[in-house]
Parts: structure tokens; sequence; C-alpha cells
């Protein structure tokens, strides 16, 4: 429907809610890719007052993108929690803010109403929010998870180790992987970028992690991200596989170009959970996402990308992931132009994220064609650790040798740990503190050439 | 600190363990005279020889000593300087034309770098003078159409291409001729993404259109070299429908070894009248995959 507002001096005219949210965001460079983004910086103020005013009921009946021809759509609209949503239904976008700031949200009632939250509601309301209202509400967000270890406590912050090699070499894999270990990383998960796509060789990495976390009883989980239809054959074969990873998106056409739909996602989680590996809970799933992912597609039906991005949120929910990893800047400066832009959309991803009910983390990073550096992310990574993200990425030294682009490193998370005190999970804070790697105060030890865990790679090299 | 490339095996950067380093404290307190010290090495520094990621740096306090910070920096500097340097057009053009080829110089419809960066779509299509350009020289061609045309594109790293295009044209030049290959005028196009090669190919004529650009710089590789190998180029073509040679640079994949690769493809291309999936497919692993690297 046709939505008018009057500002300035001036009337606005927004053709549909679809328009208006995407006028309503703050600027970026893929919805001016897009021809999609306000014209003026008045007309996104205007929309977003006008946003400000919308029933948060009217996402429920003016969906952005057709029931009939998507299934994430549908998946949202039939998902819907009405009891959830009744202690709220009254609410207009710009009420909704106000009460998120409220005391009245408590963490537990945030809990309470996730289920009858939508995407398209935590993106509207998110278009309000200034910085500093995304960081306070996700940190009242509480939300946990579970496999090996407990992932989401208050006051704790995870680290997905991530020892990427570009041949997938064994010894540079564990090399890298000994590494962040002694760095006190890798309680979210041991994630391995794989450079080969062939199964055998996915089989073999599959082990290599395995064995790590066999051999020292570390209270981790690790994964090789690759396609969910090469893992569920994996298990299939019987390997020892933890998590399960796919790239998500918020459109039915974007999944299909990452060939995936709801049906194979949910093969794959049944396959993981088949094998019965976690210890102290099920979440088998890790995902990742990413704003701009569906407009590079060619998938985004003139929906702005960070409300697709939180579409991308209700595939995730429905599959209980143990992770969700927002890789916030590296699809390059066309999606996110410079550290402003990223720095927005890591807050607005994990905002709406945690708001959905998702332990999700941040892959800070961004690439060396956008205008953005190692300030940048220590701007992100302090605001998103004050946010309390659930987990963050740890590569060493920052540099993904095999990826191409910069992340944040083992020693990032020793600063935003020493900076914010956070904790990392109980577990592998434990088993780090018997293995000699970190003090009671979780502070890393003087180590010396007689570590246990370089037994590893003594063993391999021999 | 020297100003060399950034992270040769022989000179890393990292810190050498002294046998005392381990047990020192990490800093004295104030009044104590001794010098003071804060940089704990990792004594695991020998693993570094198995990987080119960044391990055993050291730390100071948790943070990265000062050396591994600044090495980073140069890194990064060179990356960015890579994006942003304007292509030598003298330079390379001359260094083409040496090896007895003709060169035409062409603009995509992007003006200029930072447009270049926002707007992929604009650095997918021809400038109208470039357009003009290719169509008056498609008009004069009066032998048959080329086998082969190869497109010299500055992509997201100049650099690559002033390190490397010449050098790979050279090391491939004398298989085409073997084969009996007609190799087109070498378009060198500024402000180009792959896909630019789709409207050159087609204006020229070309069975195959062969596009060397440069690919996004990492952190240590700002001078990468990418090949796209495209049959039958017009415009719409998709990026499946592509094989691509990919890290072509000094430590990376070597001239010899790619135009060894390049000639396999090419004469699977030519042969079968198709490059992508399927040629990847019809020839097996020892083909690379269509267009694995980022999108360009």
């Amino acid at each position: 429907m046709i939505r008018r507002h009057v500002a300035g001096g001036r009337s606005w005219v927004f053709a549909d809610l679809k328009e208006l949210m995407a006028k309503a965001t703050p600027l970026r460079s893929g919805d001016l890719l897009a021809g999609i983004a306000a014209g003026s910086a008045e007309e996104s103020v205007a929309a977003r007052m006008c946003l400000a005013e919308v029933p948060l009921k009217a996402f429920l009946t003016e969906v952005l993108i057709p029931y009939e021809t998507d299934e994430v759509t549908r998946l949202i609209i039939d998902s819907h929690d009405e009891r959830a949503f009744s202690s709220i239904a009254h609410l207009t976008v710009g009420d909704f803010r106000d009460f998120l700031l409220s005391d009245a949200a408590t963490p537990e009632r945030l809990v309470a109403i996730a289920r009858g939250v939508t995407p398209e509601m935590a993106a509207a309301v998110s278009k309000l929010m200034r910085n500093q209202d995304l960081i306070l509400v996700a940190r009242k967000c509480r939300v946990v998870t579970r496999f090996r270890n407990t992932i989401g406590l208050a006051g704790t912050m995870a680290v997905r180790l991530q020892p990427n090699h570009p041949t997938d070499d064994p010894l540079g894999i564990a090399a890298s992987t000994v590494d962040g270990l002694l760095y006190g990383c890798g309680d979210a998960v041991i994630g391995l970028n794989p450079a080969t796509d062939s199964v055998p060789g996915l089989t073999r990495l599959v082990h290599l992690l395995d064995e790590v976390i066999q051999r020292f009883e570390i209270p981790t989980q690790s994964c090789i991200l690759t396609h969910v239809t090469t893992s569920i054959e994996m298990v299939e074969r019987g390997a020892p596989v933890d998590l399960v990873f796919q790239s998500i998106a918020g459109t039915e056409k974007a999944n299909a170009s990452f060939g995936i739909d709801l049906a194979v996602l949910g093969e794959a989680q049944d396959a993981a959970r088949s094998l019965g590996r976690g210890t102290v809970g099920d979440n088998v799933m890790y995902f990742e996402t990413g704003q701009g992912s569906a407009l590079s597609a060619d998938a985004h039906f003139g929906v702005d990308q960070q409300t697709l991005e939180a579409r991308a949120y209700a595939v995730a929910r429905k599959f209980e992931p143990l992770l969700v990893n927002t890789v916030v800047g590296f699809i390059g400066p066309e999606y996110l132009y410079d550290g402003k832009q990223i720095i927005r959309a890591g807050l607005e991803d994990h905002f709406c994220g945690k708001l959905l009910g998702l332990p999700i983390g941040c892959d800070i990073c961004y690439t060396n064609h956008a205008e953005a550096d190692q300030d940048d992310m220590d701007t992100l990574l302090t605001l998103l650790g004050t946010a309390g993200v659930t987990f963050i990425i740890g590569v060493p030294g920052a540099d993904d040798v095999m990826l191409n682009y910069q992340s944040t490193s083992f020693h990032d998370q020793l600063y935003v740990r020493e900076a914010l005190g956070l904790k990392r999970a109980p577990e592998f804070e434990a088993w780090l503190q018997r293995m000699e790697i970190t003090d009671v105060a979780g502070r890393l030890k003087p180590q010396t050439a007689r570590s246990s865990l370089l037994s590893l790679t003594r063993g391999m090299a021999a | 600190m020297s100003a060399g490339p950034v992270r040769p095996a022989e000179d890393d950067g990292r810190p050498v363990t002294s046998p005392a380093g381990e047990d020192r404290p990490a800093c004295v307190l104030s009044g104590d005279a001794r010098p003071v010290s804060g940089m704990q090495a990792d004594p695991w520094h020998d693993l570094a020889a198995a990987t080119p990621a960044r391990i055993a740096l050291g730390r100071s306090g948790g943070s990265l000593p000062t050396r591994q910070v600044l090495d980073f920096g140069l890194a990064h500097a060179r990356a960015r300087d890579a994006v942003h340097t304007p292509l030598d057009v003298a330079a390379v053009t001359k260094a083409i034309e040496t090896l007895g080829l003709e060169t035409l110089l062409i603009d995509s419809a992007a003006p200029d770098r930072p447009t270049y960066l926002r707007r992929p779509d604009q650095g997918r299509r021809l400038s109208a003078a470039g357009r003009a350009a290719l169509t008056a020289r498609a008009g004069a061609e009066i032998e048959p159409a080329p086998d082969i045309v190869f497109v010299v594109a500055d992509g997201l790293s100049a650099a690559a291409i002033h390190a490397n295009a010449a050098a790979m044209l050279a090391a491939f030049l004398p298989e085409a001729r073997r084969r009996g290959w007609r190799v087109g005028p070498v378009v060198i196009a500024r402000q180009a993404r792959v896909a630019l090669g789709d409207e050159v190919g087609e204006i020229l004529g070309a069975r195959l259109v062969v596009m060397l650009i440069g690919e996004r710089p990492g952190l240590s590789s700002p001078d990468s070299l990418g090949l796209y190998l495209t049959f039958a180029p017009k415009r719409g073509r998709s990026d499946a429908e592509r094989n691509c040679i990919s890290n072509v640079r000094s430590g990376g994949l070597g001239f010899a070894e790619a135009a060894a690769t390049l000639s396999f493809l090419a004469q699977g291309a030519l042969r079968l009248g198709l490059t992508g999936v399927k040629l990847k497919d019809a020839g097996g692993d020892a083909l690379p995959a269509p267009d694995a690297s980022p999108v360009l």
C-alpha cells in the first residue's frame, strides 16, 4: 500500500513497504547499486519517520516478497508465533524501538517475544536505531547453544579458530590450529575453509580436526566449511562430522543460487544429529550469511540488503544452529563501501540476529579494495564485544592466506577480552587451565617448547 | 626495517626465541633501573615453515609486537596501492608490442576508480569510445576472424598486469604459433571486470576470448593475475560459461605451468566449442574449476 509522510514542509510518497524499508536504510553502496536507496539524505529521514508509524502487524500482511513464490516468506509467515507476538502486537515500529530500550524489555521478556518477531520487523526497527541502540538491546538478548561446550553465556565470547591453508596441507593446518589453541582460541569451533571440493580430500580434513580434538580432549567441535550436500555425503560414509556448514540467504532464489533449499538443510540437520556426537547438546548447524548475497545472485526483488540479511536469519532459526556468522565485510565495497558502512552493518546484523534468538557472531572483516583497515576492525570489534557478540573469528595475524581477506586475529580476541573482561565458554576455559595455557584469570601463561600441544605437529613432521 | 617483499621465507620478521626469553618477566616495575622488555616470543617458531599463515608472531602483553604491526601495515599498503595505482598503459603497451603483437586501448563505462569499485556493472560494459574503437578495428579486419583475442585488464590490481601480463603472453605465444592459432589484437582495458571481455570478443569476432586480469589482491599476494577463458564471447555470458586459471604470479602458479594449462583449456574449448562447467566436466579433474575465485 502507498504511504505518505509530510516532513520539512514536503510530502513524501512511498509506493509500498518494500520501497519504504529500502529508503529508510542508512546509506550503503549495495542499495545504491541496486537502485533502491533514498534519493537524498532528507528522503531517507522522511522514510524513517514514515516507517516509525507503521504498525508491526503490517509486516504480517504486507509481505515484501510474495508468499506464493518464495519459501522463505512462507517459512516466516507460517512459523510466526501469535502468542509470543501478542504483547507487542499493538506497537508501531517506532514504539517497538522505545519498548526495546526500556527497562520493561528484560532479557527474559526478549526471549519470550523472539518467536513473535519476524525478520522484517527486526530489520525495520533497526533502521530507526542508532549504533548505541543496536548495542544496548543486543546486549540484553540471551541465546545459549550447546554441542561439546556451552556458548553464549552472559559475560562470555567465543572464537572460531580458522586455520585455513591455501592447499589444505595437513601440517600447515595443524600448525595454525596449535598456534590458535595456544592463544586460547577455538571454543566456538575449529572451522576450516577447504581449498578442495573432493569428498576424499574433505574427509581427510574432517579426520584431521577430529584427531586434534580427540587427542587433546578439547571441549569443542570441528567443521569443514563445504557444501551441505557434500557434508551429508560424508556423514553417510561415516566421517566424524561435528557441525554441518552452509551459506544461506534471505530469498528462495538466492538460496537456489547456493544450491540449497529448506528441505536439504533439514536433511543435513538430521544427518548430523544421527551421529550423536554432541556431548552437552545437539545444535549441529553452522550458518554463514552476509549483506549483499541476494543482490549478487540477482535474487533481491528490490528489497534492501539489510532486510534480506535478516530474512536469512529466519532460515537459520528453523534449524537450531550452534553458530551463525555474518561475514560482514567479505563481499566487497560494491555492497559495503567503507569502514563506516561495514561497522553499521555488523551492528545491525548482530542486533537482528540476537532479537530473533540466534547465536550470532561476526566475521569482522574487510577486503583490500574496501575503504577500511585494521583500525575500523578494532572499532567494530570493541563495539560488538560491548554488544555481547556470541563469537568472533580468529585467523593467524588477521591475514587469511586462503581466502585473501583480513579478519580478526588470535591477538585481537585477547585484546577484547582484556578490555571488556570477556570469558570463554566455561568448559573450554577449564581445559585451557588444565593444559597450562591460561591462568585462572584466563590470561595467557608463558609457553615453552615442551608444551604438549606442540607434540601434535612434531608427530606429523616425523 | 627494509621495505622489500613483505613475507619472504628467509626474512619473515618473526622474532627468534632467545633461551632466556621464555622465563624473563614481561616487564619490570617502575623504580627498577634494569632495561625493560615487553615482547614475548612464541617457542614454536619452527612451525612457521609449515604454512604461509602468520603464526608464532609473539606478543606484547596479548597484543601484536611492533614489528608485526608494521609488517602487516606494509603488506596492506602494498595491496591498497595495487588496487589504486593506475595501469601504466605506455609500459604495458610497449612490453606487449615488443612481442610482435598489435595493441588497442579501450576503457570500460566506469569513468574512474571510485565508480569502478562501487559499480561493477559499469566495469562490465564498454565506454562509447571503446566500443567505437573496437568496431572500427573489426571493420578493418580483412583476414579471417581470430581464434583467440587476449584482453589485458587492470581489474582490481594493475600491479598484477605490470608484473605478469607480458611475461604470461610471452610464455604462451610459442604454443599458439605451434598450433596455428590466429591471435587477434591485444586489447588493453582500463577499469575492467571479467565480463568486459565478452563484448570485446563479440565485436572482434573472436572464437575464444582470454582475459588476463588483476585479481582481488590479498595481503600476501597483491599482484596475482587471473586468466579467464570464454568461448564464443558475447554480452550476457554467465560466469558458469568460463574457465579460470588463478593465482599466476611469482610465488604462485608459474608462467610455463599457466601457459600449459591455458593451451590445454584452449584446445578443449576450440574443439568442443564451449567453455565453463561442461569443459571442466569433459576434462575431468585435470582442468581447473570454472571461476572459483571471488567475483571480480
